[in-house]
C-alpha cells in the first residue's frame, strides 16, 4: 500500500471501480454548535496537487484537521485508500500553518524536521542515526542543509517554513497536507516549493494545499476544490476553475481572467 | 554539617529536581499558572485523603491528592471550554474554590487532624528529618526523603520512556494529534505528574515553594538556552542552587528555609534576566545601540552615494543637516571610517570602493524588500560592528 507508481496511477483513474487517495462522506464539523463545514462529499483522486480555495471561515483548515482525525466531526467519515485515518497513518505527512506552533521552542531546525519520523518509530523509541540521515536528507531536497544547527526563531519566515515542509518529506508518505504553506515566505521560497510539490506529484504522491492567491491557482495546481462551508465544486482546474465558481465561493463578482 | 543539616538540603535538593522537570514543560506550554493552581487546589485531597489514612506520606494519600490537581485541570479547561471567561480567568476561579474547602475543612477538623494552614503553605522543611522511616528497626533516612524520591524516581523514568512524546506535543499538537501521539494523553499524563510531585513536594516545603520551584528555574533556563535538554538539566541545576543557598541563606538569617529557597530563585531569575548572553536585557539593549548606530551608518553612506557635489559632503553638513545629535554624528563618522567604508578629504568625506560595494548591496536587498539580508552582509563587510 506504500508506494504507488504511475502506472497504477493510470490504471486506478480508469478502472471501474476507483479507490481514491482521500474520500469524504457527509462530514459536518461544528465549534460550538456553529457548523463550519456543512455535509462535505469530496473525493480525491491519486496524484493530483489540489488546491482547497475559498474565503476566510470557509473550513479550509478545518477539513484538513478532520481527515487527520485532529478534529472531531458531528458527522460524516473520511477514508484513505478505502480505510480509515487510523490504519492509514503512515501514508500521510501534514505540514501545519506556520503560525500554529511557538518558534521560540528551543530546539535546532534538524531536531524540527527530525519530529517528522516520530509516526514510523511509534510510541517510546527513540530516533537513531536512521532517522537523523533520512532528516539531513529532506533538509537538503529543500536547500536548508547548512541551517540544520540554527535554533528555529532565527530562521525567517521562507526558511521556517521550508523546515516545516523538510519535516513532511522526512515522512515520505503517499498523501501529503499542506495548510498555507505560502503563507508569508519570500518570492525564492514560493519558487522553491511549489518545485517541490511538482516533483511529488510527478512521484505519484497525492497533494492537497490550503491556498490563498487566486492566480497562482492555474499555474500552481492541476486540481481544485472550492469550499465555503459547504463545497462548492471539485476537479480539474481547467474545467471548473472559473468566474462563474469563483462567484459562488467568495459571494462577489468574480472576474479573474484565467485564460490568455 | 549535622546528618539533618545535610538530610534537609538532600530533601530541598530532590524536590527542586523532581519539580524543574514538569516546570519545563509547563513553562513551554505557556501553562506556568496552571501549578499555581494544581499547589493550592490538592489541599481539599490532603485534607480528605489524611482523614482516611491518617498519615502524611500515605501513597494512597498523595494518588487522592494528585487526583484532586488533575481535577483542578480539567475543571479549568471546561470553563474555558465554554468561550464565557478566559482561561487566566478560569484558573482564579476554580483554585480559591477548592482551596477555601481544604482551609474550612481544616478548620472544622482542627482538634484531631495535624495540619495547619502555615504548614499547607510554606511547607516544614525544617522538621522533615524528625519524621523518619524504619524497617526492622533499623533508621533508613526521613520519611518524606523516600517519597519524594520514589516520586522523582518515577518521573525521570517517564520523561526518559516519553520524552519525544513530550518534545513533539509541547512543540506541534497537531502533528502529535496526526501521527498518533494523541495530546491529550501526553497532556493528562505531563498534568498527573506535576500533581504527584506537588502532592509529595507540598508537605516538605508548601503551596506557594512548589510553584516556585516548577516555574523559576525552567524559566531561567529558557533564557539561556536554544536546546530542550541543556533546558532541563539548567532547569535542574538552578532548582539544586537555589535549594542549597536558600537552606545555608535561612541558617544565618535565622528564618524560613522555603521563604528563603523563593528568594534564592528569585534573585537566581533576576540576574539571569539581566545578565543572560543573548536574551538578557542588557544584550538586547547593547544590540538596539548596535542596531540604531549601524542604521545611522547606513543612511549616512546612502546619503554619500547619493550626492556627487562637495557642499552635501562636508564634514560638517553632516553633522549639521541629517539631523544627528553630534555625538551620534561622530560615532557614525568613526564607525565609517574604522570599517574602511569612507575617506576624508580636507573635511569632505566620499565613499571608498568598499564602501560603495556595501552601499549598493545594500539598495539591492532594500528595493527587493529583502532587508533581512543586510544583517548577514555585515558579517562579511564590517570590521568593527557599531
Amino acid at each position: 500500500m506504500k508506494s504507488h507508481n504511475s502506472d497504477q496511477h493510470e490504471k486506478t483513474v480508469t478502472a471501474a471501480e476507483t479507490v481514491f487517495a482521500v474520500k469524504v462522506d457527509d462530514l459536518t464539523v461544528a465549534y460550538n454548535y456553529k457548523p463550519v463545514l456543512w455535509d462535505i462529499d469530496l473525493e480525491i483522486p491519486e496524484g493530483v496537487l489540489m488546491a482547497i480555495v475559498g474565503p476566510n471561515g470557509a473550513g479550509k483548515s478545518t477539513l484538513i484537521k478532520s481527515i487527520l482525525g485532529i478534529l472531531k466531526p458531528i458527522a460524516g467519515s473520511v477514508s484513505i485508500y478505502g480505510k480509515p485515518y487510523k490504519e492509514q497513518r503512515s501514508l500521510v505527512a501534514y505540514v501545519p500553518q506556520k503560525g500554529s506552533v511557538d518558534w521560540d521552542f528551543p530546539t535546532t531546525a534538524l531536531d524540527v524536521v527530525m519530529m517528522g519520523t516520530y509516526g514510523s518509530l511509534g510510541w517510546i523509541k527513540r530516533p537513531k542515526q536512521r532517522e537523523k540521515k533520512l532528516a539531513l536528507e529532506a533538509l537538503e531536497k529543500v536547500g536548508m542543509l547548512s541551517f540544520k544547527g540554527r535554533q528555529i526563531s532565527q530562521l525567517s519566515g521562507g526558511q521556517q517554513q521550508r523546515i516545516f515542509l523538510a519535516r513532511a518529506l522526512v515522512q515520505d508518505a503517499s498523501i501529503y497536507f499542506m495548510d498555507e504553506p505560502f503563507q508569508g515566505v519570500d518570492a525564492s521560497t514560493e519558487i522553491a516549493i511549489i518545485n517541490i510539490l511538482k516533483a511529488l506529484r510527478k512521484a505519484g504522491k497525492t497533494v492537497v494545499v490550503v491556498h490563498h492567491d487566486l492566480q497562482t491557482v492555474p499555474e500552481y495546481f492541476d486540481w481544485v476544490t472550492f469550499l465555503n462551508v459547504k463545497k462548492i465544486a471539485t476537479g480539474p482546474v481547467k474545467d471548473i476553475f472559473n468566474d462563474d465558481n469563483l462567484t459562488k465561493t467568495y459571494g462577489i463578482n468574480y472576474k479573474v481572467s484565467i485564460q490568455e | 554539617m549535622s546528618s539533618a543539616q545535610f538530610e534537609i538540603q538532600l530533601i530541598a535538593s530532590i524536590v527542586a529536581i523532581a519539580c524543574a522537570i514538569p516546570g519545563t514543560f509547563l513553562v513551554l506550554r505557556k501553562m506556568a499558572m496552571i501549578s499555581d493552581a494544581i499547589s493550592h487546589s490538592i489541599l481539599p485531597g490532603i485534607v480528605v485523603g489524611f482523614f482516611i489514612t491518617q498519615d502524611l506520606n500515605s501513597p494512597w494519600l498523595i494518588l487522592l491528592a494528585a487526583f484532586t490537581g488533575v481535577i483542578t485541570v480539567v475543571l479549568v479547561e471546561n470553563i474555558q471550554k465554554t468561550g464565557l471567561v478566559k482561561e487566566d480567568t478560569a484558573i482564579g476561579l476554580v483554585f480559591p474554590v477548592l482551596f477555601s474547602i481544604g482551609v474550612i475543612l481544616i478548620a472544622k477538623n482542627a482538634n484531631d487532624v495535624h495540619l495547619d494552614i502555615d504548614a499547607v503553605l510554606l511547607g516544614e522543611l525544617a522538621f522533615a528529618p524528625f519524621d523518619r522511616i524504619y524497617m526492622g528497626g533499623v533508621d533508613v533516612g526521613p520519611k518524606s526523603l523516600w517519597v519524594i524520591g520514589s516520586i522523582l524516581l518515577i518521573t525521570i523514568t517517564l520523561l526518559i520512556l516519553f520524552f519525544k512524546e513530550l518534545k513533539l506535543s509541547t512543540f506541534d499538537k497537531g502533528l502529535s494529534a496526526s501521527l498518533g501521539f494523541s495530546p491529550i494523553v501526553i497532556h493528562y499524563g505531563l498534568m498527573s505528574v506535576a500533581s504527584v510531585t506537588t502532592v509529595g513536594a507540598f508537605d516538605a516545603v508548601g503551596a506557594i515553594l512548589v510553584v516556585a520551584l516548577m516555574i523559576a528555574p525552567a524559566a531561567s533556563a529558557y533564557l539561556l538556552t536554544t536546546d530542550l535538554k541543556k533546558m532541563l538539566l539548567l532547569s535542574i541545576g538552578f532548582g539544586i542552587l537555589s535549594a542549597i543557598s536558600g537552606y545555608w541563606m535561612a541558617y544565618w538569617l535565622d528564618a524560613s528555609i522555603a521563604g528563603s529557597i523563593t528568594t534564592m530563585l528569585g534573585i537566581l531569575f533576576l540576574v539571569v534576566y539581566l545578565f543572560a548572553p543573548s536574551k538578557g536585557i542588557i544584550a538586547v539593549l547593547y544590540r538596539e545601540k548596535q542596531q540604531r548606530t549601524e542604521v545611522s551608518l547606513l543612511t549616512f553612506l546612502l546619503h554619500l552615494k547619493n550626492h556627487e557635489e562637495e557642499s552635501e559632503r562636508h564634514v560638517k553638513h553632516l553633522n549639521e543637516h541629517i539631523n544627528w545629535q553630534k555625538v551620534r554624528s561622530r560615532t557614525v563618522l568613526d564607525l565609517a571610517l574604522k570599517n574602511n567604508m569612507i575617506a576624508i578629504d580636507n573635511k569632505i568625506v566620499s565613499l571608498t570602493p568598499k564602501g560603495d560595494e556595501f552601499t549598493t548591496q545594500a539598495i539591492d536587498y532594500i528595493i527587493t524588500n529583502e532587508d533581512a539580508q543586510i544583517e548577514d552582509m555585515k558579517d562579511d563587510f564590517f570590521l568593527f560592528r557599531g
